[in-house]
């Protein structure tokens, strides 16, 4: 090689789109990400406070739709035989399948030690456990008896039974109730040290004492150090075979009944990587208007948006694989009730929604080959927008569409949604953005410590053997 | 003063500018015979761990110990369950239908090695604990979780004494040298 080591090479391309602006040092990455979090409350920004408003406005619609549920009973919502489940289950995917991203981001990027995830990981790690919450939400709603959830528990007592533990539907118990565990303790975790920045860096009594107590006297010793890092790695380990089987699980309460458009072996990856498509997806919709709003450019640089754009191209094209195999094994499966599902997709009363998800997932995302589209947040986000919307269809048509056709036409019928399906779904999304207000304003949003590892002070430090 | 006497005092600590002067610092503490000592870094310093020989950790081993007490529990609970105390007899398939007792199992195991990893880190750090020594340095509250890089000089090995572990880390070039006192 004739490249002399005396100067970086033009084509580098971290020099080219650093993962942190030039000039940052830990003092001045510190005071930018705590300065958010601790500055006085006369100064939150007017934005926050209507987002915020807005959010919760929507949540208490969500309290409505819930309570008039509650009262009234399942009917309120559209689903009837033999359209058991609907938008419920729909959005219940929907839901986890976002949270995945967050895992992604945080515990396989971690393992590959692709540095530029330290931005945006401890965001999508909370958008995880917001989108956990709303997803674990809706199939107590839909038990139609939502005071005995406890049955899907093995507690022993007067009942005299146990869950069958053969049923997908309780995997999907003890998945579900693990993955939101474990993300909580993963994010917590990483947020220790973090918390005991915000402690020494608040001015307020209050702020002290509470952040204080949240960072249970964390100090940063070299001792705490290793252990934490051992358990970061730990828990990351653990994340990453998790998430996988949290969303191949959640593919077996469809792919392990005989519905056509259900049984089918290709559902786990296939659901695997459209979570991670759509998490993606949700990350940019939030980080894009974020990042001018709390002034973060410096550390979610256009290399950070290139990258997610990326693995959402990546993750598009396996959901267009899983569509082309779909209807390549109901043909080729020469089942008529298979072959039948399929072309009712395409030309039967779904038709609509059938060609809108192709549209949105696989044609769309085709724009972001191109660099120019990459690099405009406008069109990035959306693109964003149109695939959470594609992914939500995708669930709708594998569930609302194969339930609604199945083997006998006398047990066919339409589904139509309510206005209470509706509220319930718009509800949950005000749960989410109340959360995720709540997160942004109080907590340190982006990862401090991580953030000061890349400064040139610490990416400078002598390894020794 | 009678506060500076010998078992008032956890240590002697020093803040340095940057990761490489405290690592330079550490080993010359070696050099000179001090043995107990910590460093306090703003972020995970592989150089400092490798410099302090912390790279033995028990976390693993608990870590696995969790997830095996996991996976064994929710099988045998399965297991139980539907083998044991309310079989079911469906079309003659066997009652152990260990396989589709493996998704629960798995997960059983994630959810306990994961909290024995996260739980088990703070035990091993002796957190939750609100109030250490090192925080009576009011340079150390402002920046060791911000900017600082420091190294205490801890007393209770024998021959510690402060007032030559001063001397010594003040030549070692640091902004400040501080005594931590217990109270």
């Amino acid at each position: 090689m004739s490249t002399t080591f005396d100067e970086p090479r033009a084509a580098d391309p971290i020099a080219q789109a650093p993962v942190l602006a030039p000039g940052h040092s830990p003092g001045t990455v510190t005071e930018a990400i705590a300065g958010l979090v601790t500055r006085k409350v006369a100064k939150t920004p007017k934005w926050w406070l209507l987002g915020f408003a807005v959010s919760f406005g929507l949540l208490n619609v969500l309290l409505f739709a819930v309570t008039k549920l509650f009262m009234t009973g399942i009917g309120v919502w559209g689903n009837n035989i033999p359209v058991g489940w609907a938008w419920d289950i729909t959005s219940f995917v929907w839901w986890i399948g976002i949270g995945h991203a967050g895992t992604l981001i945080s515990a396989i990027l971690l393992l590959l030690r692709q540095s530029w995830r330290n931005s945006i990981n401890r965001f999508a790690e909370a958008m995880t456990i917001f989108a956990v919450s709303c997803a674990g939400m809706y199939p107590i709603l839909h038990l139609g008896r939502p005071w005995l959830p406890y049955w899907l528990l093995p507690i022993p007592g007067t009942l005299m039974a146990w869950p069958n533990f053969r049923s997908p539907l309780i995997w999907d118990v003890f998945a579900v109730s693990t993955y939101a565990t474990i993300s909580l303790v993963f994010w917590y975790v990483g947020m220790i040290p973090d918390l005991a920045t915000l402690r020494d860096h608040s001015t307020s009594r209050v702020a002290r004492l509470i952040y204080g107590s949240a960072a249970l006297g964390w100090r940063g010793s070299a001792r705490h150090w290793a252990n934490y890092e051992a358990a970061a790695l730990l828990l990351a380990g653990l994340s990453t075979p998790l998430v996988l089987s949290v969303h191949s699980i959640v593919s077996f309460d469809f792919s392990i009944g005989i519905v056509p458009g259900w049984h089918t072996t290709v559902f786990p990856p296939y659901f695997v990587a459209g979570a991670v498509f759509a998490g993606f997806a949700m990350v940019l919709t939030l980080v894009l208007p974020l990042r001018p709003l709390f002034g973060l450019k410096d550390f979610i640089t256009d290399r950070h948006l290139q990258n997610m754009a990326k693995v959402m191209l990546t993750t598009g094209l396996i959901v267009a694989y899983g569509y082309g195999i779909e209807a390549f094994a109901a043909w080729y499966s020469g089942n008529p009730y298979e072959w039948y599902m399929m072309k009712n997709r395409v030309t039967g009363p779904y038709a609509l929604q059938y060609g809108l998800l192709l549209l949105c997932n696989i044609v769309v995302p085709q724009l972001l080959w191109i660099k120019k589209v990459r690099s405009n947040v406008w069109a990035l986000w959306t693109i964003a927008m149109v695939i959470n919307l594609g992914m939500w269809l995708e669930r709708f048509v594998i569930i609302v569409v194969s339930l609604s056709r199945d083997f006998v036409p006398s047990n066919w019928a339409m589904f139509h949604a309510t206005r209470y399906d509706v509220m319930t779904f718009a509800g949950t999304i005000g749960l989410f953005l109340t959360l995720t207000f709540l997160f942004v304003r109080f907590l340190p949003t982006l990862n401090m410590y991580e953030m000061r590892s890349l400064t040139p002070e610490a990416a400078s430090t002598p390894h020794e053997e | 003063m009678e506060k500076k006497s010998e078992p008032r005092l956890h240590g002697v600590m020093a803040e340095f500018r940057s990761p490489q002067e405290l690592v330079a610092a550490i080993r010359k503490s070696r050099e000179a015979g001090y043995i107990r000592m910590d460093a306090y870094t703003p972020y995970p310093v592989e150089a400092v761990t490798d410099a302090l020989d912390l790279h033995h950790t028990k976390l693993p081993l608990l870590t696995l110990a969790g997830a095996v007490f996991g996976a064994v529990a929710v099988f045998g609970l399965a297991y139980w369950c539907s083998a044991i105390n309310y079989p079911l007899n469906i079309g003659g398939r066997p009652l152990n239908s260990w396989p589709a007792f493996i998704p629960a199992t798995f997960e059983g195991a994630v959810f306990h090695g994961g909290l024995a990893a996260g739980i088990g880190m703070l035990l091993l750090n002796g957190l939750p604990r609100p109030h250490h020594p090192v925080f009576n340095v009011k340079r150390f509250v402002e920046h060791a979780s911000k900017d600082g890089y420091f190294l205490v000089l801890e007393s209770g090995e024998a021959g510690f004494d402060a007032a030559a572990a001063r001397t010594f880390l003040s030549a070692l070039g640091p902004i400040e040298v501080n005594e931590v006192e217990n109270e």
